[in-house]
């Protein structure tokens, strides 16, 4: 049928034209939302990445069982420890020492104590960090508070432990030579003010107390 | 056989059809227009509308920043609407300054004039094509930009946390604009992205269409001229680079209003992630604004050199690459956030690369130059500045590529001096010869020679006055984004504020020749830059006619490029 139309039928050309504009149209439209679709897929895959490189001071989680098998190294490390809120989390929280010296491989355990200062039930997650970065793959934590989320009743005060260590592959690693101190950071962040009878109760305390 | 009669009567249809839209009313030409040089007309004027405001914008920040202390801003906060502002909306109205500056001038002035202003008049004509591939959709990119400025503006007048109006930088980072800006005003502002986001994404598909559908018979890609190159790699990096703007400002909408925790480390999120998306974009999207400079500046030194461009593959494959590898750089803007050191070195050397096609392009032009039979007319003259002026920006940006050297200069003047060289000088520089090389085409009529070479010698030493002594506020420690310095700051931020004055002056000369060129300019030729110009514009009437090239061109094997 096509070579029976004339070479110069301006409308099948129209036509033709109209066609594969429409398929490379339609080309530039999906690269475009490939893209919109990459853009939301950076949030888990940046997710993963920090989790597996330690990359931006995320430290990293081990089970008690490989923490077992880890063997001690000589070289001394100073830990530092150090604790935040959120703006708007109405929480006192501070590492009960400011740091631990320890040496690499060895298990150790640091408190922090946490108040709630206000007169409701509250909820809060700990994010955490450690500065120098680069040490962050290889400081695992065993147990941390930080896994789970916290609840504090009104003006109750808890000490959260945390079991950690330093892995000794650190001393191979060129970029860590030099490291002598890690920073150990939290941060409280708010999840919920419960209004529960419990809520309700600590409203009567204090039209009690006053 | 019946398609056979389909098609003639088709043909029929059509050619009764052309008879008829000539002489549109005006609404119809205009509100409803399919025209590419209409459409094109409409984004140069709305890209001159919001290039005074934005130009006005800044003339508030310079006029604060004349002396230490503040003197002005509690004027401008009442301006916006605050009534008796505390020091706290004060200050916040600076931010809104700032924040609305960069935006208009990016996203309402420089993309629109010279994507959709000179790459909707002249692409079509240089490929010889009759109009765009979508040339309805060309119409719907126009009025989304439209509605995306209007929403900007709006947002100047509600709530933003600490005052009226958006008042989180260009760059809208999280937290400040996510928790730390309450109130509807910094979602009008991301609306705004999002309408000419969409817009723009829609003109570039556009563009990639018609580029690669479109040209007339001849007109291979490597016979292109250098403007309609430069305008399809920008319209590839507006296809991959703003759709993940897209996603970023979306998921700051929802962390804002449905409770989401992408950036908020309290549900898990990182805000140095909205910087990574942000900056994915941000990077491709200064290529964006400079690239069809590129082209246009090529076009000039081309035609008043009386020679093809030297290199022209070269020229050519130089902007793909600027194009690609500015999208595996991002990062040099976030050296502060704390990345590695092997990750700061992997983004200097591959920032510094950037260097080797963007020389390839300068010598290229000083090579198309040299030995030419050289006339300085008006659009020569703005091409040559744009050379010297994007150069030493280019120069400042090898510097600040060092991510050693950026822990130092990060966020002070010595950035703002460097990119406003490449982009208001750089940019706006290109944007002003391609006006005076166009001009005449686009409306008929000449504009006056002694007042774009008046207008070129005050723009030129109000940009400097302005820019230059930045970056030695810079390398003192001046912080942007800061309505207030010590007193050591005020002699140089004083003759910045005296430049802003001088370059203003040159705006009114600017206007003067637009509206002399309408009263009483000479008709222009059909080609009246003479025989160095020898794109297929040249070979249309000045205005061209309403329909172009109803009878392909057709290019022959000696065309120059």
């Amino acid at each position: 049928m096509a070579s029976l139309s004339p070479p110069h039928d301006v409308t099948s050309q129209a036509a033709q034209t109209r066609r594969r504009n429409r398929k490379v149209g339609l080309i530039g439209l999906s690269m475009a939302l490939g893209m919109l679709a990459l853009g939301f897929a950076a949030v888990p895959l940046y997710r993963i990445f920090c989790q597996v490189t330690g990359y931006g001071g995320t430290t990293q989680r081990v089970d008690g069982a490989t923490a077992q098998s880890v063997q001690v190294a000589a070289r001394p490390m100073s830990i530092r420890f150090d604790a935040n809120v959120a703006h708007d989390m109405p929480w006192n929280f501070k590492p009960l020492q400011t740091t631990h010296d320890i040496t690499v491989g060895q298990r150790d355990m640091a408190l922090f104590e946490a108040t709630n200062t206000s007169d409701k039930p509250v909820t809060g997650t700990a994010s955490f960090n450690v500065e120098p970065e680069q040490a962050a793959k290889y400081f695992n934590k065993i147990q941390c508070f930080c896994f789970t989320q916290q609840t504090l009743q009104p003006g109750e005060t808890v000490k959260m432990p945390v079991l950690y260590y330093v892995d000794p592959a650190i001393l191979g690693d060129e970029d860590n030579k030099d490291v002598e101190q890690i920073t150990l950071s939290y941060t409280f962040h708010l999840n919920e003010v419960q209004t529960s009878p419990a809520d309700a109760k600590g409203l009567d305390r204090i039209a009690a107390g006053s | 056989m019946a398609t056979t009669a389909d098609q003639f009567q088709g043909h029929v249809a059509d050619h009764g059809h052309d008879h008829g839209h000539d002489h549109p009313g005006f609404f119809a030409r205009w509100f409803m227009s399919t025209n590419h040089k209409d459409i094109g007309t409409m984004y140069l004027i709305f890209a001159i509308i919001a290039g005074i405001i934005g130009g006005a914008f800044s003339g508030m920040m310079r006029v604060e920043l004349a002396e230490p202390g503040i003197q002005y801003l509690d004027m401008f906060a009442k301006w916006f609407g605050a009534e008796n502002p505390d020091f706290t909306t004060t200050l916040h109205t600076w931010n809104v300054l700032i924040t609305a500056h960069g935006l208009i001038m990016v996203f309402f002035m420089v993309m629109p004039a010279i994507i959709g202003g000179f790459g909707n008049w002249f692409v079509p004509i240089m490929i010889g094509a009759p109009d765009m591939a979508f040339p309805r959709m060309n119409n719907i990119s126009f009025w989304l930009t439209v509605a995306g400025f209007i929403s900007l503006l709006c947002s100047a007048f509600v709530p933003g946390g600490t005052g009226l109006g958006a008042g989180t930088g260009w760059t809208v980072y999280a937290p400040l604009s996510t928790y730390g800006s309450p109130g509807p005003a910094v979602d009008f502002g991301i609306f705004a992205l999002h309408l000419s986001g969409a817009g723009s994404i829609m003109g570039a598909i556009n563009f990639i269409t018609t580029i690669f559908n479109m040209r007339a018979p001849g007109m291979t890609l490597h016979k292109m001229p250098l403007f309609v190159w430069s305008v399809l790699v920008t319209a590839f990096l507006l296809l991959l680079s703003l759709p993940v703007l897209a996603a970023a400002i979306t998921m700051l909408l929802t962390d804002r209003n449905f409770g989401t925790t992408f950036f908020d480390p309290a549900g898990g999120g990182d805000p140095v992630l909205y910087q990574h998306l942000f900056w994915f974009f941000g990077h491709p999207e200064v290529y964006i604004m400079i690239l069809p400079g590129f082209g246009i500046i090529s076009q000039i030194i081309s035609t008043f050199s009386k020679k093809p461009v030297f290199g022209y593959l070269g020229m050519a494959y130089a902007m793909v690459a600027i194009g690609v590898v500015g999208f595996i750089v991002w990062a040099h803007h976030m050296y502060s956030t704390g990345l590695s050191v092997n990750t700061k070195m992997y983004f200097t050397a591959a920032t510094m690369v950037i260097a080797v096609p963007t020389g390839v392009k300068i010598f290229s032009w000083i090579a198309t130059m040299w030995g030419g039979s050289m006339e300085f007319k008006s659009p020569m003259i703005w091409a040559i500045g744009f050379i010297f002026l994007f150069t030493v920006g280019g120069v400042t940006g090898v510097v600040l590529a060092n991510g050693g050297v950026d822990d130092n200069l990060h966020d002070t003047y010595y950035v703002v001096a460097h990119f406003h060289y490449v982009l208001s000088l750089g940019a706006v520089t290109a944007l002003f010869a391609g006006f005076y090389y166009w001009f005449p085409k686009m409306s008929g009529k000449m504009h006056s020679e002694f007042l774009s070479y008046v207008h070129f010698a005050v723009f030129f030493v109000g940009v400097n006055m302005i820019f230059f002594p930045m970056h030695f506020l810079g390398m003192q420690g001046m912080p942007r984004r800061y309505p207030d310095y010590p007193e050591a700051f005020t002699y140089w931020n004083h003759i910045a504020t005296i430049g802003y004055m001088v370059m203003a002056a040159s705006l009114v000369v600017w206007f003067v020749n637009i509206a002399y060129a309408f009263l009483a300019g000479r008709k222009a030729e059909d080609n009246y830059w003479g025989e160095g110009a020898t794109t297929l514009e040249w070979t249309l009437t000045s205005p061209p006619p309403f329909h172009q090239f109803e009878t392909l061109p057709v290019i022959e094997e000696a065309a120059h490029h």
